[in-house]
């Protein structure tokens, strides 16, 4: 029986391939895939007639089975169709629409054929709607998981983004962190920074947390962690930007850092000039008019 | 058995590590430091493990150990040179070696060895005076 009703659906889409086409598409454009102007015209159709042209093979080998090996090539047309209109930022429905939209060509052709009984007309239904709904379902997962690709990768690179390491001044790094410090981050940051380390051949690390929204005992966990490293490694650490709240905060859950720590970038910039034999001196008026002749005028 | 050669350098010791640490090769180079540092003197131990790709927690308590002889034995230990990806693992130990100093690299440890003694004689002169 199964065999017999795939039969008649293949033969359907064998027999009238021109005209589900046709009409497919004419549904396709009405429903506002085509209005936004991500996708030509043209393109669309090449994608409607290899799909159809996959589907139609896929029925005569198979049936409506659409876990069969046959399928295949249909489940990677709709994977890359999927995948590229995620990436276009196609919204769900008009990705779905694309599958969906081809059930009603599939009913008006076939109401349109001429010699079926109702009971074979009802049986065709069914196995229309039953493949169309499973390739459908199919479309939006590799949808929904393109998407998700698409944030993982986002969240990495804001991870990098966020964590730069900046030469302040010979053998003075600074890490200026914004944003949450998890272990995956502080992953991240302490790698940047031993790299630089090495890199730089530095010998003073400053560590400013000014855009850390809260630091529980965790954070204070992941800062000792990377100042550690960074010790290791013989590079020394100051932690600055702790602001007020923060500080009181910290004292109050018993975080102890155990670290040099100043309030501002620039005391702790003081510091560590200091450390390595440097100072920022006032320069005499008249040197400074020297140095800047076109303010005299 | 194979052991690590421990160099003789001005008042200091330099030991250079170049292959990989076996717990027996740890073992042994903490007993010929000792032995070493007694016998020569010295006032200061340079450990360069730049060479060194994995480090094991006992590694890491042997690094712990030699400095904590060696202070008793009046001598200041430097390890240097450690790779990036051996610190990480350390931290993630949760030995920090906090008895340790450290150092970027050779030319670095062997500047604090020598401040760390003219710091120690400038605090013996006074006395004498």
């Amino acid at each position: 029986m199964a065999t017999k009703k795939a039969a008649s659906l293949a033969e359907l889409v064998r027999e009238h391939e021109g005209e589900i086409e046709t009409e497919w598409l004419g549904l396709l454009k009405t429903r506002g895939g085509l209005q936004t102007g991500r996708i030509k015209e043209a393109e669309l159709q090449t994608q409607c007639r290899n799909f159809l042209a996959v589907l139609k093979a896929a029925l005569g080998k198979a049936g409506a089975d659409v876990s069969n090996a046959a399928y295949a090539p249909v489940r990677e047309l709709l994977n890359e169709l999927s995948r590229s209109r995620a990436l276009q930022g196609f919204s769900p429905s008009e990705t779905a629409s694309f599958v969906f939209s081809l059930k009603q060509a599939l009913f008006n052709t076939l109401s349109r054929t001429k010699g079926i009984d109702a009971a074979e007309l009802a049986e065709t239904t069914w196995a229309i709607t039953q493949l169309l709904d499973e390739l459908g379902l199919y479309t939006m997962e590799v949808f929904q998981k393109s998407r998700e690709e698409v944030i993982v990768r986002q969240q990495r690179e804001i991870a990098e983004l966020s964590t730069p390491v900046i030469k302040l001044w010979q053998g003075v790094l600074a890490v200026p962190l914004i944003g949450t410090l998890d272990s995956a981050r502080t992953q991240v940051v302490m790698e940047n920074l031993l790299q630089t380390i090495v890199d730089q051949a530095a010998d003073i690390a400053i560590i400013d947390i000014t855009g850390v929204p809260t630091v529980d005992t965790l954070t204070a966990q992941h800062l000792i962690k990377t100042v550690s490293a960074a010790r290791l490694m013989g590079a020394d650490c100051i932690i600055s930007g702790i602001r007020p709240q923060i500080a009181q905060t910290m004292v109050h859950l018993g975080v102890e850092l155990n670290v040099i720590s100043k309030a501002t970038l620039a005391d702790a910039l003081a510091v560590a000039l200091r450390r390595i034999g440097r100072a920022v001196v006032a320069i005499k008026p008249a040197a400074r008019d020297a140095a800047e002749p076109g303010q005299q005028a | 058995m194979d052991r690590i050669p421990i160099l003789k350098l001005g008042s200091a010791l330099l030991v250079t590590i170049q292959v990989d640490m076996h717990d027996r090769l740890a073992t042994a180079l903490e007993e010929d430091l000792t032995a070493k540092i007694v016998a020569t003197s010295a006032k200061g131990v340079l450990i360069d493990i730049s060479a060194l790709e994995i480090v094991d927690s006992f590694i890491g308590r042997m690094l712990d150990n030699i400095a904590a002889v060696s202070r008793i034995l009046d001598a200041v230990t430097v390890v240097v040179g450690m790779r990036p990806a051996v610190a990480i693992t350390l931290v993630e130990l949760g030995l920090s070696l906090s008895g340790v100093n450290t150092a970027l690299n050779v030319d670095r440890g062997m500047e604090l060895i020598q401040r760390r003694l003219a710091e120690a004689e400038g605090v013996d002169g006074n006395i004498e005076q």
